[in-house]
């Protein structure tokens, strides 16, 4: 009987209990599924950033140069001058932990380091260790601990979970924005070379080619000609989208994933008969660019300099253009860096003029300095003033509910403007509970350049939140649909929904608006812009 | 079937230490907000997870169809797939309440009736057990299934769509194409 | 136990047992009574100055408030004025209501008032309590005013009147509250403090973040709370000798009073010392970074009105004509207009 372990001996290496250590003394255990692959060096080149080099994560050796923590040191102290948000960030927080349970990340995965307040003391531990009088003569005492390869590869799996959505600091009593922390830990993370291929290489597409999946013009053109062909089928009607147009009214820049990954693809195809309508209706000359045919920005996510860079574009390309202004498509960090960023960066816009709609004469004053007009600001004054022939009806098949992203709502306030549309496209509307939408919205789990494939676990972990609440919706009032404004959204939510809610989809708001549109000469409609049986058409 | 009605009348104290237990798995500073943030929505892991315990230990007792138990089970198990757990830890939760009950019943176990009873629950909790891993399997077949179909959506699509794929050609019209590229997104399937 | 809130109790034993030992035993009344309250006031005061300049220095590059509400926008959506300020004005608003009201800790626990579930929950009380600290805190300094003024101005005379109004009386040989008015404020103080410290020892969430520099503050707020509730009540300290010191200190001509004071009051002192001393280097700055926070105190009108970077240096751009060049002949062959044929 002896040689056989007992049944409690048996199961011991099943560990039911978690380690008790202080978090200093818990190692980082960088694990599959939660992690972003390294960037290809080939990407990291082409931009001209920093050590590019092949390395992974995994591995014991993460091939860093000599010198690295002395860049990180320096690299640091730059931009504690440069930044006072960074500065008072590290200095004031007094760890209340009103911001604990906040993260989508830590009610996700369960992982104390995702604490928002835990992940900043991860970097304020090394701030005051490097930088602080108590830190350099108390040492751990005071919280601080030295820069070592241990902590650094802690830092970057877990600033690597956080997208930057910022609804910790609405709850933060100093509006401490983890937001900022991280995107400082990442820029940090640039000067050695760690980059996530995720980021890097949509990066250097969008900077060679003008978006991020490195499509050349002509192909780009080629995608927006195979909408027209759909539309066509759909509607009857050829539409004329105009590419590079000098002396057009409005340019219109979009993220370039709704060119290229369903669902965003019908959201476009949206943006092409609304243009359509209006050029026909009320003759407003709308232009594409191949050149700047990417709003979204992951330079953003790497650095404020490669936004810088990236954004350049949309100026440049609007004076070569020469047109009055700029319209934006729906996209979220496209429209933080627009609205918090672009005017600082590549302003002044002098050469534009003030966005004014020529149809209804609306001055929008709130982007008077910018002079970039989002599309449900546009769309929203369009329907109010009764300028949009609309059947909502059309959309009677669907019943659906919004997610406020997480950019438009706390780096901007666009929160009425996309609901005002919905609810004159469509019949059905429900919100999610007050706590997951507006300014307390929940996060896709996959924003800031973690969409990729390979840390699906850590999307749907940080997507549980979000999820939860469309599934609450979803039974209670039969939610099939669910509305965004953002492009990483209509790519990331499809799958948080396949996983979570089967049977909820995932919709931009300008394709309801398209459902909607009756086009002056239009045949009549049986599909929507899916190819879906409207309402009433189901057997046909 | 006296061990049930004992189970029955002292549910709640027995479904709470099940929970206590469960969420125990979580590192501490989780587990006590995983057991105190009450709000729904605020807190989906703990009010699934409290839920589901509950419906589980009335399927226990009362029993149930495996469509009732895997709708019960089922979201348990697909947050703990996800969760920093090893298949083992992920579902071997089910099993504690065997010991919850042997400890909580001690003196009416010595009683070879409700013995009886008590291996017959327990051969149940072990049923239940399997179920779990079953869902388990099934859970991180749907993480790699949506990983390969996102792949498949962003760039064979857009090949697709960018004329660079020839396929062989079939009779549906464009306008008819699925919206989603099926997805066996259902683990109760 | 845990060593974070041990280290933090035992330093602040070991001042009280400086402070008494140091005037009881060895009777160093001009070091406690005179020399450190001076060097703790100058070091208060230059190493706030340098803190606050220190973040002056830095540079505030974009404009990043947090959006907690519908922005200005067109004419007829109802903006939120406070959350998603667009004025300077809206932005003093919203600042007052964030130091004086602590709006964004606030949030917590509406939530909470919304679901009916405002039962005993620490989390919850956060706010309430941290209110009540800040201000019984405030209170008690406004109160000690009166020591370093005469005559004492008729506000400070208000503050203590308001604050006393809550009297009871207790005489007994040994006890004798209320007849010298009993403070709410020294009360909630104590109460408030202790309720922090708590939630900070017996969540483990809390305790998980907290650092020693977060029990430090607490046990010596603590300490001086107590001892003044002490003094005041049971070992009666001599305040008119109190105030003698205070006044000799406030106008420069500091001496000893000749009648003593009691050892308490030393300690007293010397904890307060210690905490103004402290301040600067320690998170309690944040009673000036809160006026600083980039996220609370700019509008959020980025795109009516520019800001501008001070730093703002000229990067590394890809030109249209530079992609022209690569791609212009598949450009042509798709239609596409060039600049160059």
């Amino acid at each position: 009987m002896s040689d056989f372990p007992k049944p409690d001996q048996l199961l011991s290496n099943i560990d039911r209990t978690p380690p008790r250590t202080d978090w200093m003394d818990t190692p980082v255990n960088i694990r599959k599924g939660m992690y972003c692959y390294a960037a290809n060096p080939k990407s990291v080149e082409y931009t001209h950033l920093p050590f590019p080099h092949q390395w992974n994560p995994t591995d014991e050796d993460w091939h860093l140069p000599e010198n690295w923590k002395e860049i990180l040191h320096e690299g640091f102290k730059v931009r504690l001058e440069r930044f006072r948000s960074f500065k008072i960030f590290m200095d004031i927080c007094v760890r209340c932990g009103a911001c604990a349970d906040k993260c989508h990340f830590f009610i996700g995965t369960g992982d104390p380091k995702n604490m928002p307040v835990l992940r900043a003391e991860l970097l304020r531990s090394v701030y005051r260790n490097d930088f602080t009088l108590a830190g350099k003569l108390l040492g751990r005492v005071a919280g601080a601990r030295p820069m070592t390869m241990d902590v650094l590869k802690e830092l970057w799996y877990y600033f690597f979970q956080c997208t930057e959505c910022r609804r910790c600091s609405v709850f933060c009593p100093y509006g401490i924005d983890t937001a900022e922390i991280t995107m400082m830990a990442r820029e940090l993370f640039n000067l050695i070379g760690l980059n996530i291929d995720w980021i890097a290489t949509p990066v250097a597409n969008c900077y060679r080619t003008g978006n991020h999946l490195g499509i050349q013009p002509h192909a780009f053109k080629d995608m927006l000609d195979f909408f027209v062909d759909d539309l066509e089928e759909i509607t009857g009607i050829r539409v004329e989208p105009n590419f590079n147009k000098k002396g057009a009214d409005i340019l219109f820049i979009t993220p370039s994933g709704d060119v290229f990954a369903d669902p965003g693809t019908y959201t476009c195809m949206g943006y092409l008969l609304l243009f359509h309508y209006l050029k026909e209706v009320y003759g407003l000359d709308v232009t594409w660019s191949t050149y700047a045919s990417e709003g979204g920005n992951f330079g953003s996510f790497t650095s404020h300099e490669m936004m810088k860079r990236l954004n350049s574009k949309m100026y440049a390309e609007a004076k070569r253009l020469g047109v009055k202004w700029i319209l934006g498509g729906e996209c979220g960090h496209m429209w933080r860096v627009i609205n918090q960023y672009m005017g600082t960066m590549n302003g002044p816009a002098d050469f534009l003029e003030d966005p004014v709609s020529p149809i209804t004469g609306t001055l929008f004053e709130n982007a008077r300095s910018t002079k970039m007009v989002h599309i449900s600001e546009f769309t929203a004054d369009l329907i109010k003033h009764g300028k949009l022939n609309l059947d909502p009806s059309r959309n009677d098949n669907l019943i659906l509910t919004f997610h406020d992203s997480c950019n438009p709502s706390r780096g901007m306030g666009m929160l009425d403007e996309p609901r005002y549309v919905i609810q004159n496209v469509a019949n059905h509307f429900y919100e999610m509970p007050p706590n997951t939408i507006r300014e307390q919205t929940f996060c896709c789990g996959s924003g800031s350049g973690l969409n990729a494939g390979e840390d699906m676990e850590l999307r749907m972990a940080g997507g549980l939140p979000r999820a939860n609440a469309v599934k609450y919706v979803h039974e209670k009032h039969g939610v099939n649909m669910l509305a965004t404004i953002c492009a990483i959204d209509r790519a990331a939510l499809p799958t948080l929904m396949d996983y979570w809610v089967p049977g909820v989809g995932v919709t931009g708001v300008t394709e309801m608006v398209a459902n909607a549109l009756i086009l002056p000469g239009e045949g009549e409609r049986t599909t929507n812009l899916r190819g879906e049986p409207l309402p009433g058409m189901e057997d046909e | 079937m006296q061990l049930n009605k004992l189970l029955s009348q002292r549910k709640a104290d027995m479904v709470k230490r099940w929970f206590d237990e469960v969420v125990k798995t979580y590192p501490g500073e989780t587990a006590q907000f995983l057991k105190r943030q009450k709000n729904q929505f605020a807190n989906p892991v703990g009010s699934t997870t409290q839920n589901g315990l509950e419906a589980l230990f009335d399927v226990l007792i009362q029993g149930g169809d495996s469509e009732a138990v895997n709708s019960f089970l089922d979201p348990i198990i697909r947050i703990r797939a996800l969760q920093n757990f090893t298949p083992s830890q992920a579902t071997s939760f089910i099993l504690f309440l065997k010991n919850i009950v042997k400890e909580s019943f001690r003196k009416e176990i010595a009683d070879p009736q409700v013995m009886e009873e008590y291996l017959e629950f327990t051969s149940r909790v072990d049923d239940l057990c399997l179920t779990a891993f079953d869902i388990y399997a099934k859970c991180r077949e749907t993480l790699y299934q949506i990983q390969s179909n996102e792949m498949r959506n962003r760039t064979f699509r857009a090949f697709e769509r960018a004329g660079l794929v020839k396929d062989i050609p079939d009779e549906e019209s464009p306008c008819l194409r699925p919206v989603k590229p099926p997805v066996s997104g259902d683990c109760n399937t | 136990m845990n060593v974070k809130y041990m280290y933090s109790l035992l330093a602040v034993i070991v001042l009280f047992l400086l402070a008494y030992l140091g005037v009881e035993a060895a009777g160093l009344r001009m070091l406690f009574g005179i020399v450190i309250p001076y060097v703790a006031v100058g070091v208060f005061l230059l190493g706030v100055i340098y803190r606050v300049m220190g973040w002056a220095r830095s540079a505030v590059p974009f404009q990043i408030p947090s959006t907690c509400g519908q922005q200005k926008s067109l004419p007829w959506i109802k903006p939120n004025k406070i959350d998603n300020p667009f004025t300077p004005g809206a932005v003093v608003v919203r600042m007052f209501l964030e130091v004086c009201c602590f709006r964004s800790l606030f949030r917590n626990t509406r939530n909470a008032i919304k679901e009916g579930k405002l039962i005993f929950e620490w989390e919850i009380w956060l706010w309430v309590a941290a209110l009540a600290f800040h201000y019984a805190f405030l209170t008690v300094i406004i109160r000690h005013m009166r020591l370093f003024t005469n005559p004492v101005p008729v506000c400070i005379q208000m503050v203590e009147k308001l604050d006393s109004f809550f009297r009871f009386e207790i005489l007994t040989n040994t006890m004798q509250v209320g007849l010298p008015g009993f403070y709410l404020s020294g009360l909630i103080l104590l109460a408030a403090v202790t309720f922090l410290l708590l939630r900070r020892m017996m969540i483990p969430q809390v305790r998980y973040i907290s650092q020693a520099a977060d029990y430090f503050p607490l046990f010596l707020i603590f300490g001086i709370a107590f001892t003044g509730i002490l003094m005041r009540y049971f070992t009666k300290v001599d305040i008119v000798a109190a105030k003698e010191l205070a006044m000799g200190l406030v106008s420069f001509h500091p001496a000893i009073p000749a009648r003593a004071i009691g050892g308490v009051f030393y300690v007293h002192l010397f904890f307060v010392c210690t905490l103004l001393a402290y301040f600067p280097f320690s998170k309690l700055m944040h009673m000036g970074g809160i006026f600083l926070s980039p996220t609370r105190n700019l509008p959020g009108n980025s795109r009516a009105v520019r800001h501008v970077n001070p730093w703002n240096y000229p990067v590394e751009v890809h030109t249209y004509e530079e992609y022209e060049e690569e791609f212009r002949e598949k450009m042509i062959e798709a239609g596409l207009p060039v600049e160059k044929e």
